[in-house]
């Protein structure tokens, strides 16, 4: 496991593997993606790559007004993760939409604009403002950030609230533009919850969003964040969230998923897609290596061809198959030489 | 632009307290200016510390048979830079840079007083070499704990006027701070400017001591970082726009450098009321 660190003087050789996706009708030209809260919106890693290589741009959160955030220290690392206690800083609507969506449409990225707000017409204000929007190719709406003091505001921990939030901004934003809602791990069943946001009307689900978590400075003998909790991201998290893929692909197979959750390399990606994800996420590896989203998109594309796949699209859901059951023409799941 | 680059360390080197690494890391030099910080991978590619470690520049080769190479000064802080220590020539480390806005230099030839608190005075040599190639006369305050965790003596030595040394426990010039000696310094070299570079207490000891004598201070901040590109929000503090509106301001690419004077310095590790978007009881 050496070569995993692609630079940006090497550019990969794309294997010819079909990467389309088709997300609720729209049609990406791969699966991978940024990851909300973890990329901005765009600028500052397309320094490092050229950010229209990917399927999409997830912006990080945006809500009506500026919002500060909160106080530091708003990060502690742990094995294999980080929490974060960022609470949502941006820079409000308005500014965004003069900057930062203009920016990502003049670019000509997909942009995929993380809505998030604390009542249901606060998400409805949001939807009304991006109708139309140049550059916008999708909305995701998080009604599942855990760095909000009142936890009865995560919407995505109860099925009615979620349902609401959910409805008003299907029914506000044009048929054209996808619409998903990205759901917390934190639940009983993560599947009532994925129902309950179809049900309302989401075109897909973005599984999952971080855990809530906390750490104790041993040394000061108290909570490391300002925040106290915060929300836990990286590998650490990775096998809870290929399990709630697994689950809310099973439950619905036939509503897209973007998958994310600690996804470092491609094969990590490919785990997300054989559960059941049309599309992924790269979120908090890009810290460590802003280059992650193009090296993990060039490594999934290789491990795709190993294995015999023609189509991305094959590949979907895949590890639900009986396990009798045969493989399609093509694919070969022994065929991978590392 | 900053580049990531997998680089050959050509050396690492204990000085005091402290290891000085040089990187092979085409791109960087090139770009550098003083004030610049580099971001290092730690731990190696399945590393399980996620974030990258951010260290001031202190040294760029732009030419040579190596192709540009960039020297950092770190200290043993916890796993990540005990990894880092541990590094032998011809290791590889992956490296970001050059990050955040570096020191303004002045256009005409000044004279300036550069405040380093223990290796804080790594990025300061650099901008004194820088200063004098513009005419400006510079001197040095360097303090520390100890002797041993002074940085950049020697070179401070032959670059600056006057030289002042604290350390707090008096192995080595002035029992004290900085802060104890530096209104003197000011006062006898008339300085038209301060720069300094270190703990946020000094900094805002400095930028008080320069305040009350009518001259700016620029500051280089230590604060804890993530990423260092800008992405993911965590090493903000409340700093004073131009507009007078307080925001919370991320020290990587809006720093690391500040105008002392907009800093506020009474609220770093809080939220303060009127910053822009604070919260009004709501969240």
């Amino acid at each position: 496991m050496t070569e995993l660190t692609v630079r940006r003087d090497v550019p990969a050789p794309r294997p010819r593997v079909d990467l389309s996706t088709r997300l609720a009708g729209r049609t990406f030209p791969n699966p991978v993606f940024t990851a909300s809260g973890c990329a901005a919106a765009g600028q500052e890693l397309d320094q490092f790559f050229d950010i229209t290589e990917l399927g999409g741009v997830v912006t990080k959160s945006i809500m009506l007004a500026p919002r500060s955030g909160r106080a530091t220290p708003r990060m502690a690392e742990t094995p294999s993760g980080m929490l974060n206690s960022i609470g949502l800083q941006g820079p409000g609507i308005d500014a965004f939409l003069d900057k930062d969506l203009a920016w990502l449409a003049d670019r000509g990225a997909r942009a995929v604009v993380s809505i998030a707000g604390g009542s249901v017409e606060d998400y409805t204000q949001l939807a009304q403002r991006l109708r139309g929007a140049p550059g916008l190719a999708m909305l995701e709406v998080n009604i599942s950030c855990p760095n909000v003091e009142d936890r009865g505001q995560v919407f995505a921990c109860d099925p009615r609230a979620a349902s609401e939030v959910v409805s008003a901004v299907r029914k506000t934003m044009t048929p054209d533009i996808p619409v998903f809602a990205k759901l917390s791990p934190d639940v009983t069943d993560i599947t009532a919850i994925a129902r309950a946001c179809v049900d309302a009307g989401a075109d897909g689900l973005s599984v999952i969003n971080t855990l809530l978590g906390m750490a104790i400075d041993t040394d000061t003998m108290r909570p490391v964040l300002a925040g106290v909790t915060g929300g836990l991201s990286g590998p650490a998290i990775r096998p809870v969230a290929v399990r709630c893929v697994w689950q809310v692909h099973q439950a619905l197979p036939d509503v897209p998923i973007l998958g994310m959750g600690g996804i470092r390399t491609g094969r990590d990606a490919l785990e997300f897609v054989l559960a059941g994800a049309s599309a992924v996420s790269v979120g908090t590896t890009v810290f460590g290596d802003p280059m992650a989203p193009v090296r993990v998109l060039a490594e999934l594309a290789q491990a795709l061809a190993d294995r015999g796949f023609e189509r991305f699209s094959d590949a979907v859901g895949l590890a639900h198959r009986p396990p009798e059951a045969a493989l399609p023409e093509g694919p070969d799941p022994v065929g991978d030489p590392a | 632009m900053p580049v990531q680059v997998l680089g050959e360390i050509l050396s690492i080197r204990k000085v005091g307290a402290y290891q000085a690494v040089t990187v092979v890391a085409p791109g960087i030099a090139e770009l550098y200016r003083p004030g610049h910080f580099v971001a290092v991978q730690v731990g190696g590619p399945e590393s399980s510390m996620l974030l990258r470690r951010a260290f001031a520049i202190y040294d760029v080769q732009s030419r040579g048979v190596y192709g540009g190479t960039v020297q950092f000064v770190f200290s043993v802080h916890g796993k990540g830079t005990e990894w880092l220590s541990h590094r032998k020539p011809q290791d590889k480390i992956d490296v970001v840079g050059p990050l955040g806005k570096p020191f303004r230099l002045p256009t005409t030839p000044v004279r300036a007083t550069l405040v380093g608190g223990g290796y804080g005075s790594a990025p300061l040599l650099p901008l004194a070499v820088a200063l004098r190639e513009r005419g400006c006369t510079v001197d040095f305050v360097l303090g520390a704990g100890s002797a041993d965790k002074l940085f950049g003596q020697l070179d401070a030595k032959r670059l600056a006027g006057v030289i002042a040394v604290t350390t707090d426990d008096g192995s080595a010039g002035e029992r004290g701070r900085v802060s104890d000696v530096l209104p003197q310094v000011l006062e006898r070299t008339n300085s038209d400017v301060v720069y300094a570079c270190g703990p946020m207490a000094m900094l805002r000891a400095v930028t008080e001591i320069a305040t009350a004598r009518g001259i700016t201070a620029q500051v280089a901040v230590e604060e804890s970082m993530a990423c260092g590109i800008g992405v993911c929000m965590t090493c903000v503090l409340p700093v004073r726009g131009e507009d007078d509106v307080t925001r919370m301001v991320r020290s990587c690419v809006e720093g690391p450098v500040f105008l002392g004077d907009r800093v506020r310095w009474d609220d770093v590790g809080t939220v303060p009321a009127d910053a822009l978007g604070a919260p009004t009881g709501g969240h």
